[in-house]
């Protein structure tokens, strides 16, 4: 597929986001192109929504089949979709933004007056020791296996950790008739009292039916223990064994699958890499970036939106999308603020509503330090498999942050750039520095945040300085 | 490990480390190496560790196979395609091929 | 309260980590500053070369003390090795600086003999390969290769490994390593150098700069010029590729660990760390006609360094005619030069006096340019 060499706005993701934020800058006369790694539009929380296998509705829920409603306003919205297509950098150019994206094995540099980054969120990590074997995944994995091609785990199956996510995945799989041998929930015992100030937006919100349902289906389908404080996967060359620590007994379990998950964090390397800024988000224990009402950065013409601005959900996503995109084509002139702020008033509703209770959310499945903050052996880069202690050893060395570090290690330097072991890594040395995480920091990222092939780069349009920068001849050294 | 619900749809065959296998149109890679049982899909350049997919969204990389000769494929990202040809990896991908004498 | 030290090395990178290590090792109490997590920091952005082939045209003295340096790598690779268990990976079998087109080669082979014919250097020998005799040494040396220059003096090393060791070694050895502590003023005070940081002063018989680029501001009190302007360079990493380059280039080489350098390039944009993405393609254009094998290897990072990089491109040792005991060291080639800085400048800073035989990196060499 051609590629547009130039557009109004550039949107980066097809999820919640992205797909609402497209819809309005479309609808109101700007060209705008979605880029979108996945096959089809929908992003993780309604990934394979065009497409999927599960024809019986109940089995997702309504939660889910939502997002029809969303993929087919933005169909019909004017926008152009490219799906396949990864983003691997964007930089500031004369008249936006030059944005580079690889699509079909070529990479293109596409213009761009505006950008919206609707990037999302992926899994908390999750390192406990083991945690690399085959045969261990994200719970989150798991449900999109069976949302894009229908399959359920079978055998001997755990899932472990904590937040809506688990209970829900416990939900789905068992509505499909999937058989899960437990669930290990490792939300701290009590800690609902922390939660508690938060309870009454939660009982406003529509979080709450919803949330109970789902506890109570994932309490049918499976034995559930509580207050797991210690996990470990065993096995040599793939997953055999689960052991764990409940009420101060440890038991063992045989194990083919063991799906972990403990929340969600923002996707940040893409906002990272461009500069906008960011801070450390106690309540959500993650780096998120510095937005404003409309989610403008701090760079001028890049706006974020949906979880990669900090999590609260698909609806509420889809909403700060559509306040994304007004915002956008009001700062392209094409409406003013007065209009752009009637347009919004209705959504920042919708906002309001969906965000009521996230504060419950946050508060009562905090992950424990326990599982946030690994030690000894505990893998902690995936990539360039790099030990818990080898971390704390550079803080002995007097590395006061993460990029010291990561040029100590490689800790970092693989290619998921830091996805998996970014928060953990800033936890690990905020902790043993007795420093807090938002001064310890994050990695800085650099372009491609996404690998792109060596071909792919040599084949992008060359310039005369770039030449000269390169190609010396007649020069000393 | 995992089994398909009735619904699947239309299979595509491909062939995984050189057997027959019939994935689903429609499916990524990685979703067919689970379809059929394949739980471990290369071995580490760093430590030779066995791993498998494990985000199926793109975002952990470790779900790398060879797809039709070219090698460190995100299997998640990539659709079957007819006759396409699967294979694991084992360590660091081959580049430039070193004749005998040299490293 | 001033926190007392014999020495104070200003500035934590390959040069100042180097000095440092080299005046713990003779006893020296020693004080290494540094900034924080996010920093210009030029030696987290190094290539790796242990270079010599091509350096110190105009002045001999570079290209000899580079030689220097190189002889004393394995020593100082070995000493590291043996106190932190650190192996640095040095390899030194020898380097080729390959050109992509006739008149590259012409251009080249005229700048070594050039080079190599200047008074009171020392010569060392070079080859001249055309591409067959190129791909007889080389695999997988692509078809618009015209040839190269070897010369069995270079080799490579892990540069950021050798910045780890040298940091162990140091504190092995009794240093302390001060890091959030960026200096914003030195003076002398009661008798001895006085060093302002954020995070409180500290006192030292002698200072030694080598803060790279802030240098610049910290130099002129003491009486010592550092001319020096930032020079961006950007790299091209790639993952990581089963063993195929036994030796060093210029532009690429392979790490201990199997991941593939491409660099480097050369511009002026003042305190620029951004990526041209425009740089990145010709290296990569170049570097796919050197080894087109390498055309489906990912490039999972890219970055942009910038270079300590004075008038002339060679560094500048200075001890302060005003302020004696306080000096100045920079360069933008660590890594070649860490054996020298560690054995050789280390122990004449802690003697008190660089030497006759150091007066040509003295910055009064710049005013003979500017006149010139």
């Amino acid at each position: 597929m051609n590629i547009a060499s130039s557009c109004d706005v550039a949107v980066v993701g097809a999820g919640a986001a992205g797909l609402a934020a497209a819809a309005e800058c479309a609808r109101r006369g700007l060209s705008t192109v979605v880029f979108d790694e996945q096959q089809a539009a929908g992003g993780q929380i309604y990934r394979a929504i065009t497409a999927t296998p599960l024809k019986d509705r109940t089995v997702l829920g309504a939660d889910y089949w939502h997002g029809e409603g969303l993929v087919g306003e933005f169909a019909r919205a004017g926008a152009t979709h490219v799906p396949g297509a990864t983003v691997w950098a964007v930089t500031r150019s004369d008249d936006g933004f030059e944005i580079g994206v690889s699509h079909d094995g070529v990479a293109q540099l596409v213009q761009a007056k505006q950008v919206i980054l609707a990037t999302g969120a992926l899994e908390r990590p999750f390192p406990i020791p083991g945690w690399t074997l085959p045969g261990v995944m994200t719970a989150g994995a798991a449900q999109l296996l069976l949302k894009t091609s229908g399959l359920v785990p079978e055998g001997r199956v755990v899932l472990a950790g904590t937040g809506p996510l688990l209970y829900l995945v416990a939900a789905q799989l068992a509505r499909v008739g999937g058989r899960i041998d437990c669930l290990l929930d490792t939300t701290p015992r009590g800690q609902w009292r922390s939660a508690a100030p938060y309870a009454v937006d939660f009982l406003r919100s529509p979080y709450l039916a919803k949330g109970l349902s789902i506890l109570r289906d994932a309490r049918r389908a499976t034995r559930l223990v509580g207050g797991v404080q210690q996990l470990e996967a065993l096995g040599g060359d793939s997953l055999q064994r689960v052991r764990f620590v409940a009420g101060g007994r440890s038991e063992e379990l045989p194990v083919d699958l063991l799906l972990l998950h403990q929340g969600v964090v923002p996707n940040i390397n893409l906002s990272n890499a461009i500069g906008c800024a960011q801070r450390w988000d106690e309540a959500q224990l993650a780096f998120v970036p510095v937005v404003d009402r409309w989610g403008a950065s701090s760079v001028a013409g890049v706006t974020i939106a949906g979880d990669g601005a900090g999590i609260a959900g698909a609806r509420a996503a889809e909403a700060r999308g559509r306040l994304a995109g007004l915002h956008t084509v009001h700062m392209l002139g094409r409406l003013d603020a007065a209009a752009r702020d009637r347009a919004a008033a209705p959504v920042r509703t919708e906002l309001a509503r969906f965000t009521r209770g996230r504060a419950f959310v946050d508060a009562m499945y905090r992950p424990a330090e326990a599982f946030r903050i690994p030690a000894g052996e505990t893998i902690v880069c995936r990539c360039e498999e790099v030990t818990a202690q080898q971390v704390i050893d550079t803080v002995k060395l007097g590395c006061t942050g993460p990029n010291q570090m990561k040029s100590f290690l490689r800790c970092g330097m693989g290619p998921c750039q830091g996805r998996l072991c970014g928060l953990t890594v800033t936890e690990l040395i905020a902790r043993e520095r007795q420093a807090p995480p938002g001064e310890v920091g994050h990695y800085r990222l650099r372009f491609p945040v996404k690998p792109i092939t060596l071909g792919e780069l040599a084949a992008l349009p060359e310039t005369d300085e770039g030449i000269k920068a390169v190609v010396r001849i007649g020069k000393a050294h | 490990m995992f089994k398909r619900l009735p619904e699947a749809g239309p299979t595509v065959p491909v062939t995984i480390d050189g057997r027959q296998f019939a994935a689903r149109a429609g499916d990524s890679v990685a979703a067919t190496l689970f379809a059929a049982g394949v739980k471990a899909c290369r071995t580490t350049p760093v430590s030779g560790a066995a791993r498998g997919p494990f985000c199926m969204m793109g975002v952990c990389f470790d779900c790398l196979v060879t797809i039709d000769g070219r090698p460190n494929q995100q299997g998640c990202l990539v659709p079957v395609r007819e006759g396409m040809r699967i294979e694991s990896q084992s360590g660091a991908r081959i580049a430039v091929d070193a004749p005998p004498g040299q490293p | 309260m001033a926190r007392e030290f014999d020495v104070a090395v200003v500035g934590g990178g390959l040069v100042g980590g180097a000095i440092a290590y080299g005046l713990a090792r003779l006893g020296r109490r020693t004080a290494l500053l540094d900034e924080g997590d996010i920093a210009y920091r030029a030696s987290r952005g190094n290539f790796g070369l242990v270079w010599v082939q091509g350096k110190g045209l105009g002045l001999a003295s570079y290209g000899n003390w580079t030689q220097l340096a190189a002889r004393l790598a394995p020593q100082l690779a070995r000493l590291l090795r043996d106190e932190t268990g650190v192996d640095v990976a040095l390899e030194q079998p020898g380097g080729f600086h390959v050109c992509l087109s006739e008149e590259e080669m012409q251009s080249r082979v005229t700048s070594l003999t050039r080079l190599l014919e200047q008074p009171g250097f020392e010569r060392y020998a070079f080859e001249v390969l055309d591409r067959a005799a190129l791909a007889a040494r080389l695999p997988g040396i692509g078809p618009g290769v015209a040839g190269a220059t070897y010369c069995p003096l270079d080799g490579h090393v892990n540069p950021l490994r050798l910045l780890r060791a040298l940091h162990s070694a140091f504190l092995a050895r009794g240093g302390e390593y001060l890091p959030l502590h960026k200096a914003h003023r030195i003076e002398r005070r009661n008798g001895r150098f006085v060093v302002s940081t954020g995070a409180g002063e500290i006192g030292a018989a002698q200072v030694v700069l080598t803060a790279g680029l802030g240098n610049a501001v910290l130099g002129p009190p003491l009486g010592l010029r550092a001319l020096v302007r930032p020079q961006r360079g950007q790299v091209i990493v790639l993952e990581r590729v089963r063993r195929f380059l036994a030796y060093p280039m210029a532009t690429i080489r392979q790490t201990d660990e199997g991941t593939v350098l491409i660099g480097d390039s050369q511009d002026e944009s003042g305190f620029n760390e951004s990526l041209s993405t425009s740089i990145s393609a010709t290296q990569a254009e170049r570097a796919l006609r050197i080894f087109p094998g390498l055309r489906d290897v990912r490039v999972n990072r890219t970055w942009a360094a910038l270079r300590v990089m004075s008038p002339d491109g060679f560094p500048i040792y200075e001890q302060s005619a005003s302020q004696p005991g306080a000096f100045l060291v920079t360069c933008h080639s660590g890594v070649t030069l860490a054996g020298a800085h560690a054995l050789e400048l280390a122990p004449r800073i802690a003697a008190g006096d660089l030497g006759p035989d150091m007066q040509p990196f003295s910055s009064e060499r710049l005013n003979v340019q500017e006149a010139a």
